[in-house]
């Protein structure tokens, strides 16, 4: 499998998820530039962590705007796999390709730990390869990850099986405990915690594992 | 038009003798943007000329040495082709002006000390000193200054992109009105790759990138060496404004544009800005550097040739390139959306010479400000000032449990994950051992090896006897490397002290200097480069507060890549075995220890007695212990000593603790908490053959117990000294950062 990881100038996890699925995972990776309109031929494509473009304005605020993001609308419309980590899921909210917003951290500090995530569903190509319930320890390092949504919207996503991972103890303040969502088309991921820094046990924890080797088994199953 | 008046030589911190120098050096009165760039270079921060000619002491060659001081930073050889450049610098001054911007600024000026060279910043760690938080007079200040350094730091690394994966952070009364922020950066760079801050070829274009030149920092290196006064807050435009997102972008380009080859010599606008940068390239490249000011990329409109050569704006690199080559530079820079002009050309005489619209304003040779720069050999054949005394007050424990358990939930000793929480510690998915260990330890992807670095000082120590007590911080920085395994190679430091015009004061500095080149020498560490912050010092009320004398130091040692032995007790059921004894005390040496400072609220006498040769043996030790993989943990004893330690080894998540019997005639508190150095403890299930190893080594060495399931008890000769539950005690070490931060009265 090919995976795309989209860098933006303030991208600060790119190398770290292409090292993730390429040396960790033994899959194929590439890097799309920022300013780039095409996707080219990846079967799936990463909105890394860091800072997109500083995001001294609201997170992804800017990034919505680039020209990548065009294509990685197109690209998620035609039902390919996006995952969005940390400020990838902060762009993909910004981009209303997810529903709901990031804010501030409740305790308004910057929190990196590694944290406890309950798989809360299967039913996604992010989360297929794990058992419900599983609780997956994955680092969080972010300063404005704290999810919102209105209630319709936290009902529906609830009612449509949507919410993937839970906070065991929420570490942001998080609505309903909600750490990664998809789309109603269940192809675009939106995480807070990092997977790719939780692939290599020299690192202390290979859970992250779980969410690539979904994404892995879901594709081998599409294609066959 | 002869405009320099003594006043304005007051107020560039010139003295008549250094006046005349200047006159004698240039035939003739310099103008006021001459004066400007001869005070900043001739400023205590740029030309060291206090502490230059005993610097030369310390050692700063080894046969692993690429680069050692004079350029931005110094550069170790790890193998395989592979290098790293590291340093540390501090940020003093301005932090305690501005804490959050100070600190963040100071993070980003080191790294870019370290991709000058050509070398992607890959850690970061800190040694950081504030006054105490519960103080009823400086209390809050002294929260708010934390909130903000720490704020700072975790601002500008997370933005960039690198692991602040470690450091320390002690709190002193003296440090009230003067924190200190050290911040040390490291970089991994291939050999073949690494570049260097010289200018070369007359003719070659001189390019500057990075942010536009505004009015802010201007004079930063002037106030950086002069004690603080209260008129001094007035300075806070004095103080950079940074902005970590420009700092990646300028990363990116850099190290892009270093590939294309047509880059020849580049250096980062630090201190100075853009007149050290130019005088420094030509000057190491023995050629000379010309530019035109209105070439500079500006921020705001007006400024004079005055601002713009003394401005300390952030992120700006300076570099020269092959004629011919600049669109090559150029597009690069374009790539990342960053300003990039070229803004004069290199001179083959050795001379800096700025035009403003083609008029010369400035035209000084460069040995004027450099070779000439001022050297002095203040007084100090006086004792090192200190106060303290040698004879200890008497005292008796009351309760034992208590005593630890208040210096567990001391400022000093308690945990500070509430600081390091808010650093992202692991991006780069390198980070193998995180903050909070003895050392941190990040792997290099490309090599297979790990670096460990360590950062300590130990103000208290140097007070009582600066050269003793530099000693045992180098003894204790390759212990805290050795501890986890890596093979301590090299050395940076950063020196601390009050006004070396005061001859007590340079007595500390040339005794610490002394002390650590002994050291250095001794455990093979050669330091490859560093920093010297001297003035700090505060008037408050018309007194005159000095800090303790406070060198920090940073080691950096290689291992093999491999899962690293944590600090913390794995498994009950494991023999603890002591490496190095239980080592020797007596009242005069308990005088500097943390008992002494949390429970006697005192200190005297001396600090703990080194013997360098046995502290070698141990470290050699425990490191073949660890190569041999017969270490479940391994920690060593430092401030607060040998229960502080044990403890500290209770706090895995699994909460393993310890049963102890000691076999000693030393009184209790002295067994429990003195801080004799050369100590580690490890646990494992093959007590038999680490004996052995402490054998080979000719060491002491003995089994003081074992670890056991959720209590931590310590007994002498079967009677019991002190017991708790691993539980009650981890409470209160982990709690007791945020409680001294937040106290009730936050509510007034």
């Amino acid at each position: 499998m090919k995976f795309g990881v989209v860098v933006f100038p303030g991208s600060n996890c790119d190398h770290d998820a292409w090292y993730a699925v390429t040396a960790n995972l033994g899959q194929q990776a590439e890097f799309l530039w920022h300013d780039s309109t095409r996707i080219g031929g990846v079967d799936a494509v990463i909105l890394p962590g860091g800072f997109a473009y500083g995001d001294y304005l609201r997170c992804g605020a800017i990034a919505k705007f680039s020209p990548i993001m065009s294509a990685v609308r197109k690209f998620a419309a035609d039902g390919g796999i996006v995952m969005g980590i940390c400020n990838g899921f902060q762009i993909l909210a910004e981009s209303g390709l997810l529903p709901g917003a990031l804010i501030r951290n409740r305790g308004l500090k910057f929190v990196c730990a590694p944290v406890d995530l309950r798989v809360a569903t299967l039913n996604s190509p992010f989360t297929a390869a794990s058992n419900k319930g599983d609780v997956l320890t994955i680092p969080i390092a972010h300063g404005e990850g704290c999810y919102i949504a209105d209630e319709r919207v936290l009902d529906e996503l609830e009612a449509e099986d949507r919410v993937l991972l839970r906070y065991v103890n929420n570490p942001n303040g998080s609505m309903r405990d909600i750490a990664g969502i998809t789309n109603a088309g269940r192809n675009v991921l939106g995480m807070m915690p990092h997977p790719e820094r939780a692939t290599d046990p020299l690192m202390g924890s290979t859970s992250g594992l779980a969410i690539f080797q979904s994404v892995l088994s879901s594709a081998a199953v599409a294609s066959r | 038009m002869s405009a320099i008046t003594p006043d304005l030589l007051q107020r560039h911190h010139i003295t008549t003798s250094e006046y005349e120098t200047i006159l004698k050096e240039l035939g003739r009165e310099p103008t006021l943007t001459e004066l400007g760039i001869f005070s900043v270079m001739w400023s205590e921060h740029c030309s060291y000329k206090s502490s230059r000619i005993h610097l030369k002491k310390l050692p700063t060659r080894g046969k692993l040495v690429v680069q050692g001081p004079g350029e931005n930073a110094g550069i170790i050889d790890i193998g395989q082709g592979y290098a790293i450049a590291f340093k540390i610098e501090s940020h003093n001054h301005p932090s305690f002006i501005e804490p959050f911007q100070g600190a963040a600024t100071g993070v980003g000026g080191i790294l870019r000390d370290i991709f000058t060279m050509g070398a992607r910043p890959i850690a970061v760690l800190d040694a950081l000193r504030f006054g105490t938080l519960d103080d009823p007079r400086d209390g809050a200040r002294n929260r708010r200054i934390l909130e903000g350094v720490v704020g700072g730091i975790s601002h500008y690394g997370n933005c960039f992109g690198v692991p602040t994966a470690g450091g320390e952070c002690v709190f002193e009364d003296g440090y009230a009105g003067n924190p200190l922020v050290n911040v040390f950066a490291l970089g991994v760079v291939k050999k073949e790759d690494i570049f260097y801050a010289k200018a070369a070829g007359a003719g070659n274009p001189v390019i500057y990138v990075g942010a536009k030149t505004g009015r802010d920092g201007v004079h930063g290196a002037t106030m950086a060496s002069a004690e603080f006064t209260e008129e001094a807050m007035a300075k806070r435009p004095n103080v950079q404004v940074g902005d970590p997102f420009m700092e990646k972008l300028l990363l990116e380009a850099c190290i892009e544009a270093m590939k294309t080859g047509a880059v020849i010599g580049i250096q980062d606008m630090g201190a100075a800005g853009l007149t050290c940068s130019t005088c420094e390239m030509g000057s190491r490249g023995n050629v000379g550097v010309e530019i035109d000011l209105m070439h500079v990329p500006q921020r705001e409109s007006g400024m004079s040739p005055y601002d713009i050569m003394l401005s300390e704006s952030q992120e700006r690199m300076l570099l020269v390139a092959e004629k011919g080559r600049e669109e090559e530079v150029f597009a690069v820079f374009r790539k990342w959306g960053l300003d990039a002009a070229t803004i004069g050309v290199v001179i083959p005489e050795n001379t800096m010479r700025v035009k403003n619209h083609g008029v010369v304003v400035a035209e000084i040779p460069n040995p004027a400000l450099t070779d000439a720069a001022p050297l002095y050999d203040r007084p100090h054949a006086v004792p090192p000032y200190r106060l303290a005394p040698m004879q200890g007050p008497t005292f008796a424990s009351h309760d034992l449990g208590t005593d630890l358990r208040k210096l567990l939930s001391s400022a000093d000793l308690c945990s500070k994950q509430y600081i390091w929480r808010q650093y992202d510690y692991m991006v780069r998915t390198n980070t193998t051992l995180g903050p909070g260990a003895d050392a941190a330890v990040v792997r290099i992807k490309e090599t297979g090896t790990s670096v460990a670095m360590s950062l300590d000082g130990n103000g208290r120590y140097c007070y009582l006897s600066p050269r003793e007590g530099a000693k045992l911080m180098v003894a204790e920085c390759c212990r805290n490397v050795s501890t986890v395994g890596a093979l301590p190679i090299a050395a940076t430091n950063n020196l601390n002290f009050g006004n070396p015009e005061r001859p007590e004061i340079m007595a500390q500095l040339v005794e610490a200097i002394e002390g650590m080149a002994e050291a250095c020498s001794y455990f093979e560490t050669p330091i490859t480069g560093g920093n010297v912050s001297l003035y700090n010092e505060t008037r408050t009320g018309g007194e005159l507060v000095a800090i303790y004398p406070t060198p920090v130091m940073g080691i950096v040692g290689v291992m093999p890549t491999k899962s690293p032995v944590p600090m913390a007790f794995q498994n009950a059921g494991r023999d603890i075995v002591l490496l190095g004894g239980l080592g020797a005390c007596d009242e005069t040496r308990f005088g500097g220890t943390q008992y002494a400072k949390q429970i006697l609220h005192d200190l005297w006498g001396l600090p703990p007695a080194l013997d360098m040769a046995l502290e070698k043996r141990v470290q050699a030790a425990v490191r073949q212990v660890i190569a041999e993989d017969l270490a479940e943990s391994s920690h060593d004893i430092g401030d607060g000593g040998l229960a502080v330690a044990l403890a500290e080894c209770c706090f895995s998540p699994g909460g393993v603790g310890a049963n102890i019997d000691l076999d000693s005639n030393m009184r209790a508190e002295h067994l429990l908490f003195h801080e004799d150095p050369s100590r580690i403890f490890v646990s494992t299930s093959n007590a038999a053959r680490i004996l052995n190893i402490a054998k080979e080594h000719n060491i002491p060495a003995l089994v003081i117990g074992q670890t056991v399931p959720g209590k931590l008890t310590i007994s002498n000769r079967g009677k019991v000294m002190l017991t708790d539950t691993v539980a009650a005690l981890r409470i209160l070490w982990e709690g007791a950062l945020e409680k001294l931060l937040q106290p009730a009265s936050r509510d007034v």
